[in-house]
């Protein structure tokens, strides 16, 4: 059975990639109805990765795209040209009857189309608008375009992921597209009646999450941009010693270990069990942090010669935390932990056919989420949103497509 | 720019009980910034990260740590040994006045000190109990251990971030992102109950998994494999794929780095770039500027198909980049950013956090925040709002609490147990 948690609400979702297309899938795997509004010109395409790998089969096209199947799971698609007055009247249509419009488009393009917060609550008084882009509607930037790479950037997270004398070594995808935060507007206007406008900027959201590091240059004057700094497969709150990813036996293999205490590592330098492991000079956390380069050589060429799974069990054995660095496959196929949780749930999609997906990381006891639809094709659910929500008339469906509104 | 001291907020009215932990403070602070009650329970000697550096001008002290301070604000703090009888009564009764719990407990202690979700609900049946755990409650892996780095290593980051050079290490992103991706999705599932709750007027047990949270937040890492079976790699800058891509990164003259996208390719954007290569003088040092030329005199964009095939494409093209990694080594990596997007070419500052703060772009959003600090009659600069509202802004009501600070304010407010 559907999820029922979020049944009493509708999104109206202009919402694209993963930044805006991903927290609506949060909505719809959770039962909300969540109707993308798409373009019928450009067949959707605004959302690059309606064209883009990966691709199940030698197909390709606007409804092949892997990653817009990952993160539209749920929706439904209509199309709709907003080029034509017709198409902007129906677009007014679905406001009226929508609890919040999202979008993640560049500044002052919801405005040319008529559908900014203004006229968004003349038909909706109520109305929730979830506007996301990475420098926010004001500010001396707002104009200026942005991707993930570069949220991060400019937020500070980019620089605070990487190893001394090296460039910064980022994030190997955009960490700051995966959450939004805004459901808060939903619940206040569930509590109170009340809509608003949530003016969501990235890159600040982005900025809270190095909190301490603020903290410590706005209270002590210490800035993150210093020697040594960053160093971040370290721990620089607190301190431990050792803490990092050391190579493991095999190509690109790795180990994490991390050691919280100096009995943790006593029983690493058991493990070890090398004369220069057992030497009492390291057995206090001082110590081993002001000679923290030798000691990781010490760790790197024990673990050097070592399986990264068989000693990631070892440790864990003797109260280490440990885990090897896993690879995409050993984390999906081979991973007790992520099979049970029932983390790939598998949907069927129009054209796809049968593909796994992100689930999601919660479990609710009432009204848990389900996953089981695919993304929408292009204008998939065109006539069911129009005949089931406007009560349109088959009749009325046929002309509009003539007309090319739809 | 902070919002006024009396502005509503969407979470005003909703209490939260926080059992006070370093992997769940920030989903705690998350409520509590945008109005919740929540009140933070530790235990009596008070919570291990109080000792956490960095600390008020180096000096440590249970209410001098500043990771104490960013991820408690707003909330309310008690002391509550759950070891104790009469403790885990005066637990109770908290939580029989609040409308969520928040834990991170090892999984099992909760069962074993009667304090689990069937015991609580049967006290408050509107009961909202989020538990938040390295692996979820019935993993097998539940009883590992973990720190914020092993989860991002074993979760999946680890393995997408770093450098093209494979013989340097994974790396894992500084600031506890680990556990606060756990916290993100905490809180929304703690959002998706309030909502079924306003209608139902039930509440549920949330079981988050910080480990799952992390496996979910790798973008294409595992998509790729889920469609197609292909395996990312790790590259410096930039999206970790299966094929390696352009790098991105750029050196500037300050020494500070930017990040770019695709190079220009349109006749205006090549003019453009010319022109700025002449205005730093640099043409000389950099003959494949008549390239730059060519392309601005072109009536088309390149077409990025024939790069490899077309011999003056691909010159272009690489003059467009090579012409790009020039000036940047020539100009601030500020000045790089500003010209660049004026010219409609996205790029970016990697700003490290504080000079992030202190940007233009920053201030003018009223990003940073003064909170007060009564007892050292102090007010210091904290990062705001993760969004802006229009109606209910976000805003810290509070400094963190020191030990035990609400403990009678709280309790004095609580009804007596009822007698037996």
């Amino acid at each position: 059975m559907p999820s029922r948690a979020l049944e009493h609400i509708r999104i109206c979702d202009f919402t694209g990639q993963l930044a805006g297309a991903g927290s609506t899938k949060w909505m719809a795997a959770f039962g909300a109805e969540v109707i993308r509004i798409e373009d019928p010109v450009m067949r959707g395409t605004w959302d690059v990765l309606r064209m883009m790998p990966p691709f199940v089969d030698e197909r390709r096209g606007p409804d092949m795209g892997g990653g817009f199947n990952n993160h539209n799971v749920e929706k439904l698609g209509v199309t709709l040209n907003l080029r034509t007055d017709k198409g902007k009247e129906i677009l007014a249509e679905i406001v009226r009857r929508s609890d919040a419009v999202c979008e993640n488009f560049a500044y002052g393009v919801m405005e040319r189309w008529g559908f900014g917060y203004e006229r968004l609550k003349q038909l909706r008084p109520d109305i929730v608008y979830v506007s996301n882009c990475g420098f926010g509607h004001s500010g001396p930037y707002h104009e200026y375009k942005t991707w993930g790479p570069i949220v991060q950037a400019m937020s500070g997270l980019t620089f605070t992921s990487g190893l001394p004398e090296q460039a910064p070594a980022g994030w190997g995808y955009s960490y700051m597209d995966h959450t939004g935060a805004y459901y808060m507007a939903i619940v206040h206007r569930a509590r109170t009646g009340e809509g608003q406008w949530v003016d969501m900027a990235c890159t600040e959201a982005g900025l809270t999450l190095n909190g301490p590091a603020l903290l410590d240059y706005t209270v002590n004057g210490r800035p993150m941009r210093r020697e040594g700094q960053p160093h971040s497969n370290r721990n620089l709150w607190p301190p431990m010693a050792p803490h990092g990813i050391y190579p493991a036996r095999g190509e690109d293999r790795w180990l994490a270990v991390a050691c919280r205490s100096d009995a943790e590592w006593s029983a690493l330098a058991a493990e070890i069990g090398s004369e220069a492991a057992a030497d009492p000079g390291w057995s206090r956390l001082a110590d081993r942090l002001a000679r923290q380069d030798e000691l990781d050589d010490l760790v790197s060429q024990w673990t050097r010669g070592l399986d990264d799974f068989e000693t990631y069990a070892r440790l864990q054995k003797v109260g280490v935390p440990a885990a090897p660095v896993r690879r995409p496959q050993e984390r999906v196929d081979q991973d007790p932990d992520t099979q049970a949780w029932g983390l790939w749930p598998e949907v069927e999609h129009s054209k796809m056919g049968r593909v796994r997906v992100d689930g999601l990381p919660v479990h609710l006891s009432e009204t848990d989420w389900e996953i089981r639809r695919g993304g929408p094709c292009v204008g998939e659910h065109t006539e069911q949103v129009l005949t089931e929500l406007l009560g349109m008339s088959g009749d009325e469906i046929a002309g509009l497509r003539e007309e090319g509104v739809v | 720019m902070s919002a006024p001291p009396d502005s509503p907020r969407p979470l005003d009215g909703v209490r939260v009980i926080e059992l006070s932990s370093e992997m769940g403070a920030m989903a705690g602070k998350l409520l509590a910034d945008m109005g919740a009650d929540v009140i933070l329970v530790e235990p009596p000697g008070g919570d291990p990260t109080r000792d956490y550096p960095p600390f008020l001008d180096d000096e440590p002290g249970p209410d001098r740590s500043l990771f104490w301070w960013h991820y408690q604000t707003s909330k309310r703090g008690v002391t509550l040994d759950l070891d104790q009888d009469d403790d885990r009564e005066r637990f109770r009764r908290l939580v029989a006045s609040a409308d969520v719990l928040l834990e991170c407990e090892r999984p099992g202690r909760p069962a074993d000190l009667g304090i689990d979700f069937p015991q609580l609900a049967e006290l408050r049946p509107e009961l909202i109990m989020a538990s938040v755990t390295a692996f979820g409650r019935n993993s097998p892996s539940r009883h590992e251990q973990f720190t914020d780095l092993t989860l991002l290593a074993g979760g999946g980051p680890a393995w997408s971030t770093g450098y093209d050079d494979h013989s340097l290490p994974p790396v894992r992103g500084g600031g506890n992102q680990g556990y606060n991706t756990a916290c993100h999705y905490a809180v929304m599932s703690i959002l998706t109950a309030l909502l079924h709750r306003e209608v139902s007027g039930r509440g549920q047990h949330i079981d988050v998994s910080a480990y799952a949270a992390n496996n979910v937040t790798t973008e294409m890492a595992s998509y790729t494999w889920l469609v197609q079976q292909g395996t990312v790699q790790r590259q410096t800058g930039r999206h970790a794929m299966e094929q390696p891509s352009l790098p991105s990164q750029l050196a500037c003259a300050d020494g500070r780095w930017v990040t770019t996208g695709f190079p220009p390719r349109h006749p205006r954007e090549l003019r453009w770039l010319y022109d700025w290569i002449v205005e730093l003088g640099a043409e000389v040092e950099f003959p494949e500027a008549i390239f730059l030329k060519q392309g601005a005199e072109r009536s088309e964009p390149l077409d990025i198909q024939l790069i490899g095939e077309d011999d003056e494409v691909t010159a272009i093209f690489s003059a467009s980049r090579e012409g790009l990694v020039l000036v940047a080594s020539k100009v601030s990596a500020y000045e790089f950013f500003e010209r660049t997007q004026k010219a409609g070419i996205s790029t970016g500052v990697i700003y490290s956090p504080e000079e992030a703060l202190q940007d233009d772009q920053f201030q003018a959003r009223g990003f940073p925040v003064e909170v007060h600090h009564p007892e050292l009659d102090r007010s210091f600069t904290y990062p705001g709002a993760p969004y802006k509202f229009g109606r209910t802004p976000w805003r810290i009501t509070r400094r963190a609490p020191r030990l035990g600070e609400h403990q009678h304010e709280v309790f004095a407010d609580l009804e007596p147990a009822p007698a037996d």
